[in-house]
């Protein structure tokens, strides 16, 4: 169904890594299509090139095929339309600028006034609740902090899709939680399109309108599925509900026949 | 581009481009004099600065000065490093006195060594004592500094583990405090083996006793520039003899070591 | 053993502010105090030529720098000092910063950096001296020679392993050149950069003293070249000290100022230790 919605588009996206073995193919034939507004969650079996993929997505990697489309025109670099937050909180912060100084970053080559700069740096504080914590350093605060901080700094550069990639995975599960409820506030509130990369098969059911299943490498969507919980989530509840252990069951069931490699590549794309 | 793959082809570029500098430097070196941009007298020919050394290195003499110079290194490195291993333990390992000496060591240790040749030309005259005492001075604080902070480094964790278990004082130092100190004990012993050439040789060009400085300070006195440059380039060789020597000790020593994995995994 | 850890690790005894000032004083100057009293009592009956008592050479120090030799030798020394370690600085960072950020021109130069960092600093000032002659820019140059070659090579390799996913984050907010620079390269580099400025202090210091021996008519190297050959014993202890108190000066200067440049540094490893 071709749509003038589409926010993203990714088609036939292809990735092979020249190595000393011999080229490895990290990514077969990656296809679909994201609409604003929207949040997918990306998951996938361990080493299916899911941080590759994204890499490509962001403009951090060129792709050997195929091409990535942002609001129609394709992406050859690093695109303003998107903002990326790493799993590497503790490396993708500055250490040596401030909460505030990190978030402002971004921003510095942005043609804005002071005022309006500032406003979007304590805004987007404010969002993940942090504004108390903007003149200490990244390194003063919890793992939880800083990954709020990478959030702070990507939507503070207002992008039209926010691309997070595994964000979650070095954090405790309480804070977890409460990360992920943010990331679905933020998406509630701001109306922010989010494409989330995880391993996690509860959070991507938890998190995202549409889950995305990829395949072991080289790695191909093996399904496409729409999570229809009902958009009010909350971690005791929805969790609870027998539709989501439906979900997480099947999507779990998808991953180990990722992995034990059953799933047969579609022949064409769409 | 498939018969070499990506990172042989690094490789060899990587050499291919260090051979092409080095060529380059003495290109330009040789054509400065042959363009008059700087008289000869000044900067000689590197075409002749090479033949000397060819001359000297079939030179006997020139050998004897050579092994003068690093007897004196030999000697000088050795006592600062026993002196600085014993002193450093101790210092380090009781707290009281690591606070004791601190002012002490601070003071000292900023001292350039080179302030003490005259003293050392007082006490000794032209003669290798005077020499050592100035190699021994500078290469000690190389050592001892990083041997206190060795030993002073010991995990909190693995001290509590030894007591809980038992482990005798004797057993505590060569299980617990002599592994954690190697690595700093041996970047000590890096910093203290060029700073011993150093000034190995410079004792010998400034007070006058015999060796490869002397050689050096009686080539500028007589106005021989291409044994002057020649001298350099040898001291130059030296230098990175000894560094190549202790760097590969290091990593063979602590090859168990992370900070070593580390560096090759990179 | 475990007895003691069980009281030791309760709440500290509320002593007061002073007594532990007090305590801190005992440290810092005790055992200096002792050697000085003890080489005081060795120097008035001992009959060593060469170890004047610390009360001869306080005297000798005064007499000699307090006053116009300040001016004449002490102060030329310190600018040219000053001058090179700034130049060594400033030269060192920038062409360390462009080097290590571009490969090709880092694998020509590597052999031949590595070739001039090994060679021993003094043995240039022959060389430089032929070249320019005794001058006060040949000092400069010589202190230049030497000191710059840590810095250098420090801020390669700082510049060379900035973080892969630092750079990545850079890319991806497409943060301008001169941005990354400032706020990424340097700032990521600086830890080994202060390094090499450390090492470089105590290089520069080396050279302007042996380039004043070996040829000067002034500074603080030939004052006390002077005084030894004039068997001046206690002037030329007091220059000795003059020089320490140098040293430690530019150590003091250095650890304030890497203090404040590398906070979040020693910050960051305050923490993992914890």
């Amino acid at each position: 169904m071709p749509d003038r919605n589409n926010l993203l588009r990714v088609e036939h996206l292809r990735k092979v890594y020249e190595a000393t073995t011999g080229d490895v193919e990290a990514i077969g034939d990656i296809s679909f299509t994201m609409d604003a507004g929207e949040l997918v969650c990306i998951v996938g079996p361990s080493g299916c090139g899911k941080t590759t993929l994204l890499k490509c997505l962001a403009g951090l990697l060129r792709p050997t095929g195929g091409v990535v489309e942002m609001d129609g025109s394709p992406v050859t670099g690093p695109s303003p339309a998107m903002a990326v937050v790493f799993q590497e909180y503790g490396r993708s912060l500055y250490p040596w600028l401030t909460v505030r100084g990190n978030v402002e970053l971004p921003l510095r080559h942005k043609k804005l006034s002071r005022a309006e700069r500032d406003k979007l740096v304590g805004d987007a504080l404010e969002a993940v609740g942090l504004a108390h914590a903007a003149r200490s350093h990244p390194w003063q605060l919890s793992g939880g902090m800083q990954q709020r901080v990478a959030i702070a700094r990507a939507v503070a550069y207002q992008p039209e899709v926010l691309i997070m990639d595994e964000p979650f995975a070095a954090v405790d599960a309480q804070t977890r939680a409460d990360l992920e409820d943010l990331v679905r506030e933020l998406h509630r509130s701001r109306r922010i399109s989010i494409l989330f990369v995880t391993h996690d098969i509860d959070e991507s059911v938890y998190l995202g309108q549409r889950v995305l299943v990829l395949s072991k490498s080289p790695t191909w969507v093996q399904e496409d599925l729409a999570i229809d919980l009902p958009p009010e989530r909350d971690q005791i509840t929805t969790r609870a509900l027998p539709r989501f252990t439906e979900l997480r069951t099947h999507v779990y069931d998808q991953i180990q026949r990722a992995k034990r490699g059953q799933a047969v590549a579609p022949q064409s794309a769409r | 581009m498939r018969v070499l793959t990506p990172r042989r082809l690094r490789a060899v570029r990587k050499a291919v481009l260090g051979v092409v500098g080095l060529a380059g430097f003495l290109a330009v070196w040789q054509l400065i004099p042959t363009l008059g941009l700087i008289n000869s007298q000044y900067l000689p020919y590197v075409t002749d600065v090479l033949a000397r050394l060819f001359e000297e290195s079939v030179d006997l003499a020139f050998w004897r000065r050579l092994g003068t110079t690093m007897t004196s290194w030999a000697i000088g490195l050795t006592v600062a490093t026993v002196a600085a291993v014993v002193l450093g333990t101790v210092v380090g390992l009781v707290p009281v006195l690591r606070r004791a000496t601190h002012t002490i060591v601070e003071f000292l240790r900023p001292i350039p060594s080179v302030a003490l040749i005259p003293l050392a030309v007082l006490m000794f005259g032209i003669q290798r004592q005077a020499a050592l005492v100035i190699i021994v001075y500078a290469s000690f604080w190389q050592v001892f500094v990083q041997v206190i902070y060795g030993v002073a480094d010991v995990d909190a964790v693995a001290r509590d583990t030894a007591r809980s278990f038992g482990l005798t004082r004797r057993e505590q130092l060569s299980h617990l405090v002599l592994p954690t100190a190697l690595p700093y004990l041996m970047t000590g012993l890096r910093l203290a083996a060029a700073v011993a050439l150093i000034l190995a040789i410079t004792a010998e060009m400034v007070i006058g006793n015999p060796g490869l400085g002397r050689m050096i300070e009686l080539s500028r006195s007589a106005g021989d520039a291409v044994g002057l440059y020649a001298l350099v380039v040898v001291t130059g060789l030296l230098g990175l003899a000894v560094n190549l020597v202790f760097r590969f000790v290091e990593r063979r020593v602590l090859s168990w070591h992370q900070s070593v994995r580390g560096e090759e995994a990179r | 053993m475990t007895a003691y850890t069980g009281r030791l690790a309760g709440p500290p005894r509320a002593r007061g502010v002073g007594s532990r000032i007090a305590v801190s004083f005992g440290y810092a100057l005790g055992l200096p105090m002792l050697l000085l009293v003890v080489w005081g009592l060795v120097a008035t009956r001992g009959t060593s030529r060469f170890f004047p008592g610390p009360l001869t050479i306080s005297e000798a120090f005064v007499d000699t720098w307090v006053g116009p030799a300040f001016v004449a030798d002490v102060l030329p020394s310190l600018y040219r000092l000053g001058l090179g370690i700034t130049a060594s600085i400033v030269l060192g960072i920038a062409a360390g910063t462009v080097i290590g950020l571009v490969q090709w021109l880092r694998e020509l130069l590597e052999p031949l950096l590595e070739f001039f960092r090994a060679i021993p600093p003094p043995v240039l000032i022959p060389v430089v001296m032929l070249l320019l002659g005794i001058t006060d820019t040949m000092k400069v140059v010589v202190i230049v020679s030497g000191a710059v070659w840590p810095i250098l090579l420090n801020t390669i390799e700082g510049v060379r392993a900035t973080d892969s996913v630092m750079t990545e984050t850079a890319d991806s907010f497409r943060v301008t050149w001169w941005e990354r620079l400032w706020f990424l390269v340097l700032p990521a580099a600086s830890p080994r950069i202060m390094a090499g400025v450390r090492q470089a202090l105590s290089v520069a210091l080396i050279l302007m003293v042996i380039s004043e021996m070996f040829a000067s008519s002034s500074g603080l190297g030939y004052r006390i070249a002077y005084f030894q050959r004039n068997y001046l014993i206690a002037e030329m202890w007091s220059g000795i000290l003059l020089l320490g108190l140098v040293g430690v000066f530019l150590a003091v200067v250095f650890g304030l100022v890497e203090r404040r440049v590398l906070r979040w540094y020693h910050g960051i490893r305050e923490v993992n230790r914890a």
